[in-house]
């Protein structure tokens, strides 16, 4: 395991009171996995990662992170791995390959070193010609993907990821996506927080919700998507007077679930849809029903939030019951 | 030994980024000249007084006065640079690190100390042909307790500016601090031609003390009481900054 969490509390005093942020998560994370934290803001994913990383200390709790205890051997835990924090690493005026170099000898990485390994990983991140470069000269996801070589030029066997692609554009998210997916063949395991569904869904091999500093649910996204409520099937019939038909025929699949008709369209949820859709054609087919069209809609990760916590993932404002910066002053 | 490897690399980080900075490095070197040329003739006529009539040299009383305030406030708001580095996420990045907490601000100190000790030596070599002229051991001595105060004040400001992150509270907090430091050390204006109350007010800061000796220091007095009280006072002041700035790094999400 490389990461072995178990009843991690962290409660912020807050103007308004104690606030917990994190109120008791357990999880494990196995080598070479990337896993992917998934919650609105203020659900205790930052928190959560900055305690895994030895930036706060937990309130309660312990953890084992890259083999070493998170309480009796910080140093040990940040030896192992590489935080990508959300804020960015570099200062903009610095020049990027100094600021490289400076990082990893703080691991006690020799400088001929630091500064080859950091000019391999500069080319491997598609930085080339960019290492004499002042950073703000960089662009957002030039300055992403160099905090990432920042937190991976001490080679460490875990990475973690808080939020990589917030605030990029859609082509730099992809290709952000493309790098952090190159990091599992390096052999790391990654473990990263995020709000977008998208992003978890094409990244992670599993995903851990969490919601009001609590795990709601966890799997691999299919496992997640299938718990839920199945795929949505429309069936749009050619003539509406052959629904009733259509209907019975639906009604009699094995874990059909909502069965409704508006007009020409038949509808229905069941689990698996694209496997049960060849046979039901063919009872349709054998009924002599013609049909106009057939979709099969694969629930998202927000139909997932929706069902644990009852609430849409996007509807941000109303979840946050502590801004996560506010850590800061606590 | 690793301690003071990593205080080397982060001094080094601070040292390159500051000489970058073309801006800084005009603005490093004028700073002591200003002072001496700008403020120097306003307290020419005043020496006698403020060193009750024990100073050869005007001088003796003027320069002493004003490293000890370079040392003061050229340190006192380096946390403003901290905080532009927190914001960048770099106080992040650092303590994520094993490298030890308090090599995370030693390193920042001693850029500090660098420069101030830089600075005051610049002073020191602009006011020769002004006419000063103090003993080699009462110099170096001197300059030993600039480098301390400048180590006490930088690690003071770092602990502010870690606690509040913010300029907006920072800004004010250390004039506040500063403004009534400077009025009752005896540098602007000589304390005794103030009443009897203010006398005893600035008694109380030992940044007064710290003047005191220095100036004692560069009339050659190396082991009169006021140089031993200023040397004490300095030691205390950098134990006590050095501890509350090493606390600060240390404490967790600061």
């Amino acid at each position: 395991m490389m990461i072995e969490a178990r009843g991690l509390v962290r409660t912020f005093k807050t103007k308004r009171g104690p606030v917990q942020a994190v109120q008791g998560v357990d999880l494990d994370v196995a080598d070479g996995e990337i896993v992917g934290f998934l919650g609105p803001n203020g659900a205790g994913k930052t928190t959560t990662m900055r305690m895994l990383a030895t930036l706060i200390k937990p309130t309660s709790g312990s953890a084992t992170v890259a083999g070493c205890d998170l309480a009796k051997d910080p140093v040990g835990v940040r030896r192992g791995i590489g935080y990508v924090p959300q804020s960015g690493s570099t200062l903009p005026e610095a020049i990027a390959g100094d600021e490289v170099v400076d990082h990893a000898r703080l691991y006690g990485v020799p400088k001929a070193k630091a500064s080859a390994d950091g000019q391999r990983l500069f080319e491997e991140f598609d930085l080339p010609g960019l290492w004499r470069r002042q950073c703000k000269t960089l662009s957002g996801g030039q300055r992403r993907r160099l905090d990432i070589v920042m937190g991976l030029i001490h080679d460490p066997k875990l990475i973690f990821l808080d939020e990589p692609t917030t605030g990029l554009d859609p082509q730099a998210r992809a290709n952000l996506w493309e790098h952090i997916r190159g990091l599992r063949d390096r052999g790391a395991t990654i473990f990263l927080t995020t709000h977008y569904l998208d992003e978890a869904d094409a990244l992670c091999d599993r995903i851990l919700v969490i919601d009001h500093g609590k795990i709601v649910a966890s799997g691999t996204p299919e496992n997640l998507k299938q718990q839920v409520s199945g795929d949505a099937v429309r069936l749009s019939l050619a003539d509406n007077s052959q629904a009733p038909t259509v209907m019975k025929i639906v009604q009699e699949l094995d874990g059909a679930v909502e069965v409704e008709t508006d007009a020409d369209v038949v509808g229905f949820r069941i689990q698996r849809g694209g496997s049960v859709l060849p046979g039901l054609l063919r009872s349709i087919d054998a009924q002599g029903i013609e049909l106009h069209g057939v979709e099969v809609h694969r629930p998202t990760l927000d139909d997932v939030f929706l069902t644990m916590t009852g609430r849409s993932l996007r509807d941000e404002h109303t979840a946050a019951p502590i801004d996560e910066k506010e850590e800061a002053v606590a | 030994m690793t301690v003071l490897r990593e205080t080397w690399i982060v001094f080094h980080r601070q040292m390159r980024l500051s000489l970058r900075n073309p801006m800084w490095s005009i603005l490093m070197l004028s700073q002591p000249l200003l002072y001496l040329f700008l403020f120097g003739p306003l307290l020419k006529p005043l020496t006698a007084q403020i060193s009750q009539g024990q100073a050869t040299n005007a001088y003796q009383v003027f320069i002493p006065g004003l490293i000890v305030q370079l040392g003061m406030f050229g340190a006192m708001f380096v946390g403003f640079g901290l905080i532009a580095e927190y914001r960048a996420g770099v106080i992040e990045a650092d303590r994520v690190t094993p490298a030890s907490r308090m090599a995370l601000m030693a390193g920042r100190v001693l850029r500090d100390v660098v420069v101030l000790v830089v600075q005051s030596i610049l002073l020191l070599l602009a006011a020769l042909p002004l006419g000063l002229r103090a003993p080699w051991g009462g110099v170096l001595l001197s300059l030993v307790i600039v480098a301390l105060l400048g180590a006490t004040f930088a690690s003071l400001s770092y602990s502010v500016a870690l606690i509040t992150k913010s300029e907006d509270a920072l800004a004010p907090l250390l004039n506040g601090i500063a403004m009534p430091l400077l009025l009752l050390s005896g540098i602007l204006l000589p304390m005794q031609i103030g009443p009897t109350w203010l006398q005893r007010l600035s008694d109380i800061s030992p940044l007064k003390h710290v003047v005191n000796g220095v100036r004692a220091l560069f009339r050659g007095d190396i082991s009169s009481s006021a140089s031993m009280w200023g040397l004490f006072w300095v030691v205390l002041l950098t134990v006590i900054g050095l501890t509350v700035g090493a606390r600060t790094f240390r404490k967790e999400s600061a």
